[in-house]
């Protein structure tokens, strides 16, 4: 036995994910069942948020990286 | 009965903190916005506060639902701000954030734009000295930057106050439009308050060096009275959807690759203030609710997460996320407790950022700039991510760091325990808030399609944020500064005035070489002719100057002949 917290373990990660990633899907399916009053024709689109925020994360922290090239310095840059 | 100018309380409040002794003075400190609240019950029954100074009339207390809602908000964050500073020993923290809160109460509640500049200056000066408190080289380099700008913002107001009050013989604050150059100047002070871009880099230079208590005052004031100044003079300027936008938008980019966690604060505390601008650009009744609303509920989830970023520093003495890392273990109640303001800034449904941004951006899509709306979208999702999950997850758990820690002290836990209550407590009956709002509010929040598109997109937002860190891409924590406008004056501004001085000194040199030289020629021209040896310091014979004499008789005579 490790004495790694079970938060920690490799294995239970991957299982909250899971479970999240299941959570997450029958959301995406709820789409279906509840009536939404769409504000614009795109925005009533299946599945709009959900892949929008999905894009926009990954989009983000990608350009994030690229920014960290064009601004990351040392600490002591300043001092 | 009558009541008094709210600001009056606390600056009388902070005097008498100041002369109290030291055990006395936390307590002090709490009865000032108690007092104060109890006398705010009756400002808001009663009518203004006039005075005449010259021959203008200054209206020091207006006190109607707008600014009776920050004057409540103000009262409140001072409040658990104060709760959260229980424990400390420091006179000069203690009196100078009365003043600051005292000093926004004063700008909120004026009347004319003398007042407001009162409270805008005092506000500048006081809030100065809780970085400087941090006592170090750092904060204290940092203050006297935040003060500089503070101070430029304060001298455009000034600028444009007298030049408004002269073009329009009025003094009042009120509805303004960027028609003339005094609403311009005025603007543009708001503007600094509110860390427009480009003007941003103050708030996020200086907060960060605050000490962990004062940083949680700083965050409730400067930017929300700026956001209550847009409001009453710039309501439906339609620029300010834009400026809001990018507001929005840029500083979430940041937040991901920033290091300090109270700085990921700071970026995210523009961003929030960005979805106010653009509340305030759209006009809309619907639209200014949001904005004030957010206003109201930034104060209280900003609050509580600074306050559990500062119990983290305060209790390791470390706030780099690189630093950090599996506090859960040994800080669980602070971990909860930052979960619901990470809950709340994400706008979860049932906490409070909920049921105040979707008014923005349900006003920007019927207003129909949907262009803006996808972007404000893409800012909730940014926020969600860096506020929502960055934050406690690179604080509390992430990689074990090691240290191991204990809970922060008791009045810390109640501050940061009330504010996460009031955050549940205004998402689970909205309509609290929305009673206090200066508009009708006929928003309903909780609607199916609501609750369920932002689920989704919170949920997928985290997903990503889950396979971005399980795969490996996501961008670590790092040691690190990153450039941002304050680059301009920190490094360009200081090159340029190095450069200048040693262009200067260089001028200066050959100046004084070309001097030399000159009177260098000018003394031996002068010796030459008027020294010892010159030709008029020779001794003339009489028989040489009679012979002179008479040859310049000779010409007079032929001359006198022709």
């Amino acid at each position: 036995m490790s004495n790694k917290a079970w938060i920690e373990k490799r294995k239970n990660v991957v299982l909250m994910v899971r479970i999240f990633l299941a959570v997450s899907i029958v959301l995406l399916l709820l789409d279906l069942v509840i009536h939404r009053h769409d504000l614009f024709s795109w925005e009533g689109w299946f599945g709009f948020y959900g892949f929008y925020g999905f894009v926009a994360c990954v989009a983000l922290v990608l350009a994030a990286k690229v920014l960290r090239k064009l601004v990351m310095r040392r600490e002591d840059y300043y001092d | 009965m009558t009541s008094l100018p709210p600001a009056l309380i606390f600056f009388a409040g902070a005097l008498l903190v100041g002369l109290a002794p030291a055990r006395l003075r936390p307590a002090m400190t709490l009865l000032v916005p108690l007092f104060g609240g109890w006398n705010l019950w009756y400002v808001a029954g009663g009518g203004g506060l006039d005075v005449a100074l010259f021959d203008t009339q200054l209206e020091l207390v207006r006190a109607d639902k707008l600014a009776l809602l920050f004057g409540i908000l103000f009262h409140l964050a001072t409040f658990l701000a104060c709760i959260y500073a229980f424990h400390l020993r420091d006179r000069m923290q203690q009196v100078t954030a009365l003043i600051y809160a005292g000093g926004a109460l004063g700008a909120v509640f004026a009347g004319d734009l003398i007042t407001l500049f009162i409270g805008w200056e005092i506000m500048a000066v006081s809030s100065v000295f809780l970085i400087w408190a941090r006592r170090t080289p750092r904060a204290s380099s940092a203050g006297l930057r935040y003060l500089i700008m503070q101070i430029s913002s304060g001298l455009l107001l000034l600028a444009g106050a007298l030049l408004h009050i002269s073009e329009t013989g009025s003094p009042a604050f009120g509805a303004m439009g960027l028609g003339s150059l005094a609403g311009i100047l005025i603007f543009t002070a708001f503007g600094i308050k509110c860390a427009f871009p480009l003007v941003h880099s103050w708030l996020t230079d200086a907060y960060p060096e605050a000490t962990p208590t004062g940083m949680v005052f700083l965050s409730a004031f400067t930017t929300k009275v700026a956001i209550y100044g847009l409001a009453r003079s710039f309501a439906g300027a339609e620029v300010l959807i834009y400026i809001g936008t990018a507001m929005a938008m840029f500083p979430i980019f940041f937040a991901v690759i920033e290091n300090d966690l109270r700085r990921v604060l700071a970026f995210s505390l523009i961003n929030q203030v960005g979805f106010m601008v653009v509340g305030i650009g759209i006009g809309s009744e619907l639209a200014m609710n949001g904005a004030v609303s957010h206003a109201f509920n930034d104060v209280l989830f900003k609050g509580l997460l600074l306050m559990s970023m500062g119990a983290v520093l305060h209790q390791t003495g470390k706030i780099n996320g690189s630093e950090l890392g599996g506090l859960y273990k040994t800080m669980p109640i602070t971990t909860g407790l930052c979960i619901v303001g990470a809950a709340s800034i994400s706008a979860f449904p049932l906490f409070s950022g909920f049921v105040s941004k979707s008014m923005v951006m349900v006003a920007a899509a019927e207003e129909g700039y949907w262009i803006v709306w996808l972007l404000l979208l893409f800012a909730s999702a940014g926020v969600f991510h860096h506020a929502g999950i960055k934050i406690p997850y690179f604080a509390f758990f992430a990689h074990d760091s090691g240290i191991r820690t204990r809970e922060p002290p008791l009045n810390m836990l109640l501050a940061m325990g009330l504010s996460a209550a009031l955050c549940i407590l205004i998402g689970v009956y909205p309509s609290l808030l929305y009673s206090l709002l200066p508009w009708e509010v006929h928003y309903v929040p909780y609607t199916a399609d609501h609750v369920l598109t932002q689920l989704q997109l919170l949920f997928f937002s985290a997903l990503a944020f889950a396979w971005l860190n399980l795969s490996g891409l996501y961008p670590p924590e790092l040691p690190s500064v990153n450039l941002d406008a304050d680059w301009l004056y920190r490094r360009l501004g200081v090159g340029i005035v190095r450069r200048a001085e040693r262009v200067w000194i260089k001028a200066e040199r050959a100046g004084a070489r070309f001097a030399q030289y000159g009177t260098g020629v000018l003394q031996r021209s002068a010796a030459r002719h008027y020294g010892p040896a010159s030709v008029l310091a020779r001794t003339w014979s009489t028989g040489f100057a009679a012979l002179w004499i008479v040859v310049l008789l000779g010409i007079c005579l032929i001359l006198y002949y022709l």
